[in-house]
Order: C-alpha cells, then structure tokens, then sequence
C-alpha cells in the first residue's frame, strides 16, 4: 500500500528535505578513499554546516569584545599596556585580528565547502524535478493531511476535467489521468533557496576580491593645502594584497575650504550638525580642475575611488622669530583633537631652524577659550568663537637628526629644557595664552612667537573597493532568494474521481506539502468547495471536510 | 529646532500607553486567576455565543476553539469537578477588556511615537530610547495583527508583560531628551536601516514570546501535565506554537537580512566600507548567523522542535545584546547612538 511517505519519496531526491543526515556518522573500515569520501559525506551534510554556522557566529565574539587591530590599533596598545601577560597569548592566537585570523577563516571556508559540496547535488535534483512530472496518486489519499472527500453524481471524466482545470488556473503543474489527477506548484521555492546560497557564496567572494584588490588609507590635509593620490602622501595606507601601489589612480585635489557647523542650543549644544568640504580636483595630471562638495555621507567619488569626511580639527597658523629676528617657522600645524565635543585640542610646533638653539612648542589650541577656576583655560564650543592658542616652550636638541622617525605630534623633550618665566630657579615654566594676531617674546631674548590665526584641517579617508557592487547585487539576491524560499509553499495536490457501488462518483482531495505549509488547509478546502460547486453534490452527502484535517494550525479567526 | 512642546506630548503618550499596558496586563493576569478558579466543563464556542457582542479590533466573538472539546457535563480533563459559568464568563470578559486595553494602550503609543518624530522633526528611532519605544510598538502590533487572524488572546499576557518591562525602562532610564542627530547619522538609509532593524527586532521578540511559551508547554507536556488553559480558553499544543513562533521567525528574519543589507549601505556612504566588524556590525552578523541556523536546525534531523527553540532564544540573546550591551559595554563607530 501507498503510504505518505512513500507518496514523499516517489521523486525521492528533491523530496526529503534533509537527505544526507538520516545515517548516523559511521567510520568507515576501507582504505584512504572511503575515508576522505566519508568526510566529504559528513562535511556536506545538514548536520555539519549547522555546527559549522554556529562556530562561526561563535568565532565572531572575541571580535567585538577584545580590540580589534585593524578596526582600532590604538585600543589595541592601550589593552596590551594594560593587559601585559595575556597579551602575548592574545596575539598568538590571533585575537587582535580575529577576522583576519586563520583560524576565523578556516571555519568560513569549511562552511563555504559544505555549502558547494550541498549545492551543487541540490541543484541537479532541482533541475531534474523542475523537468519532472508530479509524482504518482497515492493509493490511500486519505493518510495524507490535507484530505476532503464528497461524492458526487458528476462522471469521474468530468470530475478530472474540472480538477485539472481548477489546478491549472491555480497555477499548478498538472498532470490528468484516467480517474486522477496529480499537480504540484512552489518550484519557485527550492529556486529561490537555491539562488540564496549562491547569493551567499557570492558574498563571500565579492567581500574577498573587493579587500584584495581595494585599499583604505587616510591622509591629513589642511585647508589650502593639496593631496595627490600616491602612496607617501597617505599618513595610513592598507593596499589589498593583488593591488599594485604604483597604479592608484592619478587624481590630485585642494582642500579649498572646511566648514563645520554646530548646535549653538539646546541641551546638545556643541554637537555637530554638519560638515562640508569644498574641494578643488583635477581626475588626471594635466585634466581640468573641477570643484566638488564633499558632507558626510556623500563622498567623492574619483575613478572607482572614494574620498569621504573623517575626523577634523584645527592648525593654528604660527610665525616664529629667532634671537636674530628671522622668520625660522610659518606655517599651519595640525592639533589633534584632544577633547570630542569641546574640540580643544593639542599639538607641538618644532622650529628646528632656530638659532642659536632649536625650539619646540607644545601646547593646546582651544576654540572657545575660557577659564575654569579648577581646571584653568578650557574650550567650551567647537566652533572657534574665541580661539586661544596656549604655549610653553622648550629648546636645545629636538633629534630630529637622530635619523629615527619621531610622531609630528609629540616633543621628544630628552635634549631639551623647559623656557622658564623667569632667571632665578624658582621660577615657573613659561607659558602664554595668544588671540589670533598676538605675538609673545620669548623668555632670555630667544625671539618670538606669533599666533597668525588658524585653519582647518580634515582626514580624508580615501578607499577603492571595486568588489562593492558585486556584493550588493549578491545581497539583493541572496535577500529575493530568501524571500522567494520563505514565503512559497511547494505542495502537492491528488484528485481522484472512482465509481462507488451506487453509481455516484466518490471524490477524494489529497495535499502534502514538503515542509511546514500554514493556509495548506484553506486551499485544499478552496478547491474541494469550487470542486462542488462546478460537479454538484449528490444528495445527502456532502462529503466530509476534515476526515482528517490537518489540525496543526492555530484555529483561524472566522472572517468574512 | 526641536519643538519641546510636541516633545512633552509625546513623553506623556508613551508614560499613559505604559500605564494602559499595565492595566491590560492586569486583566490578562485576572482572566488567567478567575478562570484558573473556574474553568471547566463549557467549550469556548458555547460561551462566546453566550457572552455576545464583539470587543473593539481583535475582539473575539465568533471564534472557534475547536481545540477545547471538553464535554458539557463530564468532569474537566484536570478533573475538576463542577462547571462555574458565572466565573468562565468574568474570565472571558476580562480577557475582552485585556485586548480593548491593549489596543487603547497601543493608539497611546503610536502617538507618542509619531509626536516624537514630529518634535525632531526626523524619524523616531535615533537613539536607545526611541528605539525601544518603537519596537516595543511593533511588538504589539504584531500581536494585534496575529489577534486578527488568529485566535490567539492567549498571546496577550505574554506580550504585554515584556512590552511593559521595555517601556517602563524606557520612559525612567533610557529616557533621552528630544534632538538632533550626529551629521553621519543624516540619511535616509539610517531611516530604512533602523526601521527595519525596528520591524524584525520586534518581530524576532515576539517570536522569542511564542518560542518561550512552546518550550514551557512542551516540559509541561513531557511531565505528563493535563493542557494549560488562560482563563477559560486552553493553550494551543506546543506544536502549534512552535509552528506560529516558526512563521513569525521566517517572516522577521528576511526583514532582518534586509536591515543588515541597508546598514551595510549606510555604512559605505559615511565611512567609506559596506563592512567593517564594528561591534555593532559584527553583532547583527552574529544574530542573522544564529537565525540562519535556527531556519537550518528546523529541518535538520535530530535537531528540529526544542534544539531549534533553544538556537532561537540564543539568537533572541544576541539581538537584545547589540541592542543593549554593545551600546552600554563596547566603543565603536556606532557608539554615538547614545543611551
Ligand atoms: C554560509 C552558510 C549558509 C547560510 C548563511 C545558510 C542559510 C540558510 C537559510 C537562511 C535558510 C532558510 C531559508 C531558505 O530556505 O532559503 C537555509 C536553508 C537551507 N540550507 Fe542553508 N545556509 C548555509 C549553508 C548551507 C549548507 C552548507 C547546506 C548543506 C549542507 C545548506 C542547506 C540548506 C537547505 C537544504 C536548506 C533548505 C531548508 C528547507 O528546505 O526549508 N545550507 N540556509
């Protein structure tokens, strides 16, 4: 006799959902082959890319809590300072850099075996069931869930004409059969899930060639100041591994002009509400100079290249004299900015061509400067309302012919000696607090500092990533996969019209869905009821609507 | 900029949908107490044709509990002797009230979401606190929406406890003030990224409600414990919850795909990289990894039912963890959506 499941498994390949689990993992006795046929056996199987989806989520953790090097290096040397025993473990294993890992990436390539090893059998069963034909009535259909059943004193011919008809309209693939018909519909559903995990794979590798063959780097660039598009003129460059660093495209631009506004109210006062950045740019040497506006979240976009907004700050403008009156320094310095909100921010200034002695400068600049009793000068607005430039000052040797690369934003002070305010040794460090447009003598006749103004200064990250329009179709397939495999119900539907002893004709409905199908009932309950509308009812026999009901369902609110 | 005003009307809608949502959650915990008391011997359909008119939407005249065979006279399946209609029909009345309350509670609270957005002048969802106002929102109506199909008041108790949990945290220590938002955080794939990431997350709760509720009646069952009734109503099968949670599940996490797809966007346009395992990046893969396998486990042998529940209380765990913990525990880009 039929049963349901063999009415399943009459087509069994694209019928069981989850074929190769059913036998329990076994070691094999045989020779090297059956081993590694084995283990493909296992890796492709259900089981394993479950585990394996789940190591990988797992794997992901550590990268969020522990810093991350290529997300955050300077995090990542404040916590190995902090954390000097683990730390070297840590590092080992790879935790600084968890999704560069080898480990992180031998469980996403084993995933994305299993998934090829499961795709491509999936697709030849999918493509040979698209071209098959529903399977066989099964004898018994009233086993299967979804059974109605009514007699009727229409002829079985009939009974089947108007099934199939009914069928085809609803969009069934159908085929009619002396006293039966059989259809099937939601192919559509295995497509989609087919499509997915291709969209997926696709992901993956349209994620690995963007890195590959993209870059990220970011550079410093002042107002009035230019960036041509070549390696040194990067302050971070990270090329992919396939990019050739001499072939970046050969765009240069100006930073014309920065402007940053601010919330000058409210309980949020001081918080940005926008920036802008008007460049000046020509594509290639020798090409036009176009100009272009660049805000956060709308980049420039140069050749596949983009150049966006990152952090900001200001360069006070300083002129410094020597003993001798010359002008040794002019020029725009970077401060970084020190405190997020109130943009106070601190720098140095070095004067390597001061005579008799080099000088440097460290110190803060601060847009709107004012005096706090506790804290002494801080800033208390971004914006620079009431810019203030604060100094002391050191000379002697700044080494910075010592030949080793020493930070622009820090003084390395071991040759050098604090200006004093005054002869005598008690006295303090000298220090002077400049407007834009004053100038300070020095302490012991070394010169002078002037404080000319400021300009503004921008990070421009700059990235190619030619794998990202790739990503984002694999993504939007991936998501219409999903969506096609989610939402379509692939089912099966049997009709069978027979003779019964008083010459009226017994038919019966039969539905089997694959996997779980909410609204399977109404459907088949749709069909029977237009079923007896069109062949009419023999009478005293209604039939039965739930012989055998699914009765999975939450109970359904009765509506009209 | 900010009208402070519409901003105050807007905090005491979401402070009165709380307190209505208290109320509701009230008369589902009195129905759940007076039916306990008295429920027995009247299958559902006899009483909703006794008890008459319809409560506001999602009311629940007319339905069908084909599920509650229990005989007229015999002796009720917990063997409980005698029938008490007069406290079968407080019951089902107080369950009536739970739903008009909620749907009240629910108005209260669309308008105080919709006057926050008005107040800002943007959408709703910048920060901790309206995010959890307009999740908790899209956790009711989901359970609305499910009321209007299905007859599932049995829901109500479950979803209003938690709603009321999130809205009360909400309103006394996520409460931010009105205003404007960080300039990266000006664009309209952060209105379609977090509205998305809204939809699914109070999809994916009300899922976790469901999956909860699955697992406590299936020990039930598996301890060989009669049916679990709410007031005079029993509780679907275990499996017919499972299946429910499963749907919700399946409806939430292609919504969710779609927010990480938007996020990833937003991310290109302001920092240059669609993907970057940022903390908050790295989560939202975290969570959809675990849905995948929770849809994976559904129909994986040996794994389907309770392990598949468990898996998705674990993805529940993550996706309250980036919503909560990354924004509390961890620095990132994303850290500037403040509490
Ligand atoms: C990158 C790894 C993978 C991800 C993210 C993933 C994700 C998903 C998701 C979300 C679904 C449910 C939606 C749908 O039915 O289309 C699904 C279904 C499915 N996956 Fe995967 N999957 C992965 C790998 C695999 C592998 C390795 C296999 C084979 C061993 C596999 C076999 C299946 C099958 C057979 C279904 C269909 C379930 C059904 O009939 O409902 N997947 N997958």
């Amino acid at each position: 006799m039929t049963t349901i499941s063999s009415g399943r498994t009459a087509e069994a390949p694209t019928v069981a959902p989850d074929l190769p689990d059913r036998t329990p993992p076994r070691l094999p006795e045989l020779g090297p082959l059956e081993l590694l046929r084995w283990m493909w056996r296992q890796l492709t199987s259900m089981r394993v890319a479950l585990i394996l989806l789940f190591l990988l989520a797992l794997a992901a953790v550590p990268g969020s809590v522990i810093p991350q090097t290529p997300q955050n290096p300077a995090a990542v040397r404040d916590f190995v300072a902090a954390h000097p025993d683990a730390a070297p473990w840590l590092q080992r294993l790879g935790l600084f850099n968890v999704f560069g890992s080898i480990w992180f990436a031998a469980i996403y390539l084993l995933l994305f075996m299993s998934l090829i090893g499961c795709f491509v059998p999936r697709s030849w069963q999918h493509a040979a069931a698209l071209r098959a034909q529903p399977p066989a009535t099964p004898r018994n259909l009233s086993r299967l869930p979804g059974y109605r059943t009514f007699r009727t004193t229409a002829e079985p011919v009939s009974v089947v004409a108007a099934a199939g008809q009914a069928l085809r309209r609803a969009r069934f693939r159908v085929v009619a059969e002396p006293g039966t018909v059989r259809a099937e519909k939601g192919y559509l559903r295995d497509t989609g899930n087919l499509l997915f995990h291709l969209a997926v794979l696709g992901l993956l590798v349209a994620f690995a060639a963007g890195k590959m063959y993209g870059f990220r780097g970011s550079a410093l660039v002042v107002e009035g100041d230019g960036f041509t598009n070549t390696v040194t003129q990067y302050d971070t460059l990270t090329p992919g591994r396939m990019l050739d660093p001499d072939q970046l495209s050969p765009f240069t631009l100006k930073l014309a002009d920065f402007s940053a506004r601010y919330l000058e109210a409210g309980p949020q006062r001081g918080q940005p509400a926008d920036f802008a950045a008007v460049v000046d740019f020509s594509r290639e040497p020798g090409a036009p100079m176009q100009t272009a506006r660049i805000r956060v979240n709308h980049p420039l976009e140069l050749g596949g290249v983009k150049i966006f907004l990152g952090a900001h700050g200001y360069a006070p403008v300083v002129t410094v004299r020597d003993a001798d009156g010359a002008i040794v320094f002019h020029g725009a310095v970077p401060f970084i900015r020190q405190e997020p909100t109130s943009l106070a921010s601190g720098g140095v200034i070095k004067v390597p061509d001061a005579v008799p002695e080099q000088l440097g400068f460290d110190g803060f600049f601060l847009p709107t400067a004012a005096f706090d009793p506790n804290l002494g000068p801080i800033s208390t607005f971004p914006a620079a309302l009431n810019p203030r430039l604060v100094l002391t000052g050191w000379r002697g040797d700044l080494g910075l012919d010592a030949g080793i690369p020493q930070s622009v934003y820090r003084l390395d002070t071991r040759k050098l000696t604090q200006l004093r305010a005054g002869s005598d040794a008690a006295a303090g460090p000298w220090r002077t607090a400049l407007a834009p447009g004053q100038r300070a003598k020095l302490p012991g006749g070394l010169g002078s500092i002037t404080f000319d103004g400021y300009r503004e200064w921008v990070n421009l990250d700059i990235a190619k990533d030619p794998g990202r329009l790739p990503a984002l179709a694999s993504a939007a397939l991936a998501l219409l996969g999903l969506l096609l495999s989610l939402s379509i119900r692939r089912r099966r539907v049997w009709v069978r019209a027979s003779a019964d002893e008083a010459g009226r004709t017994v038919v019966e409905l039969g539905a089997l869905a694959r996997t779980e199908a909410p609204g399977l009932d109404g459907e088949v309950d749709r069909l029977a009821a237009r079923l007896r509308e069109r062949l009419g009812v023999a009478d005293g026999d209604g039939g039965s609507d739930r012989v055998l009901g699914t009765g999975t369902d939450l109970p359904v609110r009765d509506r009209d | 900029m900010v009208n402070e005003t519409l901003a105050g009307i807007s905090y005491n809608f979401v402070v009165s949908a709380t307190a209505v949502y208290a109320l509701a959650l009230f008369a589902y915990v009195a129905e759940w107490a007076f039916g306990a008391r008295s429920r027995v011997g009247r299958t559902v359909p006899e009483l909703v044709m006794a008890g008459g008119g319809d409560a506001a939407v999602g009311g629940v005249g007319g339905d069908t509990n084909a599920e509650a065979p229990l005989s007229a006279d015999g002796p009720g399946p917990d063997g409980v002797p005698a029938p008490d209609a007069a406290g079968v029909d407080r019951a089902e009345r107080l369950g009536r009230i739970g739903v008009s309350l909620t749907v009240l509670a629910a108005g209260l609270h669309l308008a105080g979401v919709l006057t926050r957005g008005l107040s800002v002048g943007r959408v709703p969802w910048g920060n901790m606190y309206e995010f959890v106002t307009a999740g908790t929102l899209v956790v009711v109506l989901v359970y609305l929406a499910l009321l209007r199909r299905f007859d599932a008041r049995w829901l109500g108790l479950f979803v209003t406890m938690p709603v009321l949990l999130a809205l009360g945290a909400a309103v006394t220590v996520l409460y931010v003030d009105a205003g404007q938002l960080m300039p990266a955080l000006h664009s309209v794939w952060l209105v379609i990224h977090v509205a998305a990431a809204v939809i699914a997350s109070g999809c994916f709760t009300v899922g976790a409600v469901l999956t909860l509720l699955y697992l406590g009646l299936d020990l039930r069952a598996r301890r060989g414990l009669g049916p679990a009734y709410i007031g005079a109503r029993r509780l679907p099968d275990p499996d017919v919850i499972d299946r429910l949670a499963y749907r919700v599940f399946a409806f939430a996490f292609p919504i969710w795909t779609f927010a990480v797809i938007a996020g990833a966007i937003w991310a290109e346009n302001a920092w240059g990289r669609y993907w970057g395992w940022d903390p908050k990046e790295t989560w939202s893969f975290i969570t959809w990894v675990v849905f995948a396998g929770y849809l994976h486990a559904r129909v994986t042998a040996g794994w389907k039912g309770r392990a598949a529940a468990m898996i998705a209380l674990v993805g529940i765990g993550c996706l309250l963890f980036n919503l909560f913990g990354v924004n509390i525990w961890i620095i990132g880009k994303h850290s500037y959506a403040k509490m």
